[in-house]
């Protein structure tokens, strides 16, 4: 419509251009907006569950607090501490805000709303999140502070250890699927993979929360133990955009999480409200776990992907594996060919028993030796169980 | 004419990056650029339609080696400086200039043929299908060896 509008006046390449260039314009801002709100939503109802008021001042319910917010960091001195390496410092806050805003290309938000339907579409947010670990060693690097670069490297030791559960959550997926695209595992989802893969769900739910860094995984930037961590000496609105881009980030992996495993913006009501709900539905998800789990130590969050999150993942896609050709072989269907809706079915009814059972051993495997010891990765156990 | 933009100034930047990378004294910085170099080789990697291969370039490159790469920077004395001038500057300067005249003589003699076929449009499938099926061996192989250099690692550690 806008680009026969353009053909009017302005030659085919150009208007072609110029309408690619609109669309990603307002989907980004869009992206900006949702986070920049989603700061204080997180505020409020992590003040409903504290039993607390949360910013309630500006406008009407506080909901102006986010534009006050950005206002002030617009306005704050932008300090370079002595010492610091000051590309580096500068270039680390813009890097971080690549991901999310890449990622959201590959992410349907309805039928045929789509920026790029890559066919490798989910290994492209794969890519280009893991780059955010470098992002912010360039800014704990950067920053010649020791609180900043104790940051870096936690944050740096998080993200590889919970980026190859993720991935191997994620294969099993794939697998159901038989196709990388977002779309096309979108339109394979004829019953959500959730209620297939509830396993692959959760590995994914916890190793996403730890890929943002959100509490209960927020040890890059623990605030009683490092200060802020990597973004310790940012001031202004080069903090601003580290603040923003971590909300992008909760918002992008919402979405790629209602892709992968709530069918997406399916039923199609018309439009990307659908998506959008869901996604608001996860992100609640992420505040909820805030609110409720406190921090692990490193060495608890280490163990916890190496030697619970890492097998069992693996175990699940082994078992995924057998699964699929299984049912296949069964049903009589082509290898290359996506699961039917009778083989997700009984995938479904035996895969949500063998989790449950699972969790229930798992959460009395990882019952606290000594008191004091373990407890919070026992909390995380039971939790998901629950 | 899109392509053709694209690869110059692709090629450009991983030029410039790599000259960057040995020209730049800070050392970290040179891993950053040794990134930049990473990444306009994905974007190459794009524009020959090789999709899957340009995905795990940005995820094994960037995202991996270069964390490797800090690593290793985090541990040498002085960052800010770079490595001091070394007494092997000879061989060295005798090295690259071999390596320079190979690298010359292959590209200025050698054919570079143009595939007459057009390249496959989504990569993925054919690229497993090859490689579990073909060439299965050649993977599994390399598995083990890899799983033998990890575990290998953690033994020399624990010796300490």
């Amino acid at each position: 419509m806008l680009r026969d509008l353009l053909t009017g006046f302005l030659p085919e390449a150009v208007a072609d251009a110029a309408v690619t260039f609109l669309v990603v314009f307002a989907v980004i801002n869009f992206a900006l907006v949702v986070a920049t709100m989603l700061t204080f939503v997180e505020r409020r109802v992590i003040g409903r569950m504290q039993n607390r008021i949360g910013p309630n001042r500006v406008g009407p319910n506080g909901i102006l607090q986010a534009v006050a917010d950005l206002l002030k960091l617009l306005t704050k001195e932008d300090i370079v501490p002595r010492g610091a390496d000051r590309w580096v410092f500068h270039a680390a806050p813009v890097l971080a805000f690549a991901p999310g805003l890449l990622s959201l290309a590959v992410i349907p938000f309805a039928a045929g709303w789509i920026l790029a339907d890559l066919n490798v579409g989910i290994l492209f947010i794969v890519a280009v999140t893991a780059t955010t670990s470098l992002s912010l060693f360039m800014a704990g690097w950067g920053s010649n502070n020791k609180y900043s670069l104790y940051g870096a490297m936690r944050s740096v030791a998080q993200l590889i250890s919970y980026e190859v559960p993720m991935v191997l959550a994620l294969v099993s997926v794939v697998m159901l699927a038989g196709s990388l695209s977002l779309r096309e595992i979108v339109e394979a989802q004829s019953i959500p993979f959730v209620l297939v893969q509830p396993l692959a769900f959760l590995l994914f739910l916890l190793a996403t929360t730890a890929e943002i860094g959100r509490s209960p995984f927020d040890l890059p930037e623990a605030e009683s133990e490092i200060v802020a961590g990597y973004h310790t000496e940012y001031t202004g609105m080069k903090f601003g955009t580290f603040y923003a881009a971590e909300y992008l980030a909760g918002f992008m992996w919402s979405g790629v999480i209602v892709s992968l495993f709530f069918a997406g913006w399916k039923p199609d009501l018309g439009g990307p409200v659908w998506w959008f709900l869901k996604t608001m539905a996860v992100f609640f998800l992420f505040i909820w776990f805030r609110g409720t789990l406190p921090r692990l130590r490193i060495d608890q969050l280490l163990h916890l992907a190496w030697k619970v999150l890492v097998p069992l993942s693996l175990a699940n896609l082994l078992v995924t594996g057998i699964e699929v050709l299984a049912y296949k072989a069964i049903l009589g269907v082509a290898a290359e060919a996506p699961l039917p809706l009778a083989g997700l079915a009984a995938m479904a009814v035996v895969n949500i028993a063998a989790t449950v059972v699972v969790l229930l051993v798992l959460a009395e495997l990882l019952k606290p030796k000594e008191r004091a010891a373990g407890s919070a990765v026992q909390g995380v156990g039971v939790r998901v169980g629950g | 004419m899109v392509p053709v933009i694209a690869f110059w100034s692709l090629a450009a930047l991983a030029v410039v990056g790599a000259l960057l990378v040995v020209a730049v004294r800070n050392v970290f910085r040179a891993a950053l650029f040794l990134v930049l170099s990473f990444l306009a080789i994905a974007g190459l990697f794009l524009t020959l339609h090789a999709d899957f291969l340009a995905a795990a370039q940005v995820l094994i490159y960037v995202g991996a080696i270069s964390v490797l790469l800090v690593f290793g920077i985090m541990l040498t004395s002085d960052v800010q400086r770079g490595s001091p001038n070394s007494s092997l500057w000879l061989p060295g300067l005798a090295i690259a200039v071999l390596l320079f005249f190979v690298l010359a003589l292959a590209f200025t003699q050698g054919a570079w043929p143009v595939a007459e076929a057009t390249p496959l449009s989504p990569t993925t499938g054919p690229l497993a299908e090859v490689l579990f099926n073909r060439w299965v061996l050649a993977f599994e192989v390399v598995s083990v060896l890899l799983l033998a250099a990890v575990i290998g690692a953690v033994a020399v550690m624990r010796r300490r």
